[in-house]
């Protein structure tokens, strides 16, 4: 299946997790959150949370600013 | 800790906040952060880059600084709200610095979407400290929201301009119950310490010491300036007159 993490589409096998993706990509595993479709996975939820096809992952960390 | 300040029940020896944007590199940002003093300082949050990775908070983290996220370039309420539960994710923090711009060119606080994403995070149970227009009578529905502080702009994000209007800032102050901030404008270190005379319980600035010529020295200087106003507040300034008081005895006839 499709879906888009941080705004590009990337090919996920069926049923991937979000912590499936995260590691697939070598995001970091601190200092990070997720949203899927607008809404906050919260960390805990990140091996038992099933992306569906479609989905729009939006993976942030603190970066400087402000 | 003399004279502390206390935001949402945390304690700060500093009453300088800092942000992080515009520092040239890592590195000058350390060298100005420790300069400064500071005890909290903002990031913002962005999508992450696998190259750059989480620098500045493991900079934050090894500094032993509190890290404020912010908000920053959303411009709804509800964005913000997402933004702010994402940090608290991702940053293990309840504290928000809330930014709601209306738009690029001015960058100044959206006030109807601010106080509508203020009373949707406090409800949320987040420490949140609004960065908002000199204007009173919102700093007090801020307030009302359940805002932990209020934070006033002396001038547009980035501009220097200092603060252009001292009277709303004296007026916010004095009417509020929780520490004002004076957040945004401050050009060099005699505003920030005209921040602090005018009352104010902290200064939250970055442009001024991350793109200074010498960020080090001008972070320096910035933390000066909040001491000296925060001295010159509590010491009481003589009133103004119209006419000369001498100084010295008259002479004798």
């Amino acid at each position: 299946m499709r879906i888009t993490v941080n705004g590009e589409s990337r090919s996920v096998a069926d049923g991937a997790t979000v912590a499936d993706v995260l590691a697939a990509l070598g995001m970091p595993s601190t200092g990070v959150a997720v949203a899927v479709d607008g809404e906050v996975v919260r960390r805990a939820d990140w091996s038992v949370s099933e992306l569906g096809d479609g989905a729009a992952v939006e993976v942030l960390t603190a970066v400087q600013g402000g | 800790m003399d004279d502390a300040l206390v935001i949402g029940g945390r304690k700060f020896g500093s009453r300088l906040i800092m942000g992080t944007g515009g520092a040239a590199n890592l590195a000058v940002l350390e060298r100005a952060l420790l300069a400064s003093e500071t005890e909290l300082t903002t990031v913002a949050m962005r999508r992450v880059d696998a190259a750059t990775g989480t620098g500045v908070l493991d900079l934050l983290r090894r500094l032993g600084i509190e890290v404020l996220p912010n908000t920053a370039g959303c411009r709804t309420a509800a964005e913000a709200v997402l933004t702010a539960r994402l940090a608290r994710e991702a940053l293990e923090t309840d504290l928000v610095k809330l930014e709601v711009i209306a738009d690029e060119r001015t960058l100044l606080p959206d006030p109807i979407e601010l106080l509508d994403a203020a009373e949707q995070l406090v409800a949320d149970g987040f420490t949140v400290l609004p960065y908002t227009n000199d204007d009173p009578v919102v700093a007090r529905k801020l307030e009302q929201a359940g805002c932990a502080a209020v934070m006033p702009l002396g001038s547009p994000i980035g501009t220097g301009l200092g603060i252009r209007n001292p009277h709303n800032i004296a007026m916010i102050v004095e009417a509020a119950g929780v520490p004002v901030v004076l957040d945004a404008g401050i050009g060099t270190a005699s505003e920030a310490a005209q921040a602090m005379e005018l009352g104010c319980d902290a200064v939250l600035l970055a442009t001024a010491v991350t793109r200074a010529a010498d960020p080090e020295r001008m972070a320096h200087a910035m933390r000066l300036g909040v001491q000296a106003g925060r001295a010159a507040w509590g010491a009481g300034r003589i009133p103004r007159r119209r006419w000369a008081l001498a100084s010295s005895p008259a002479l004798e006839d």
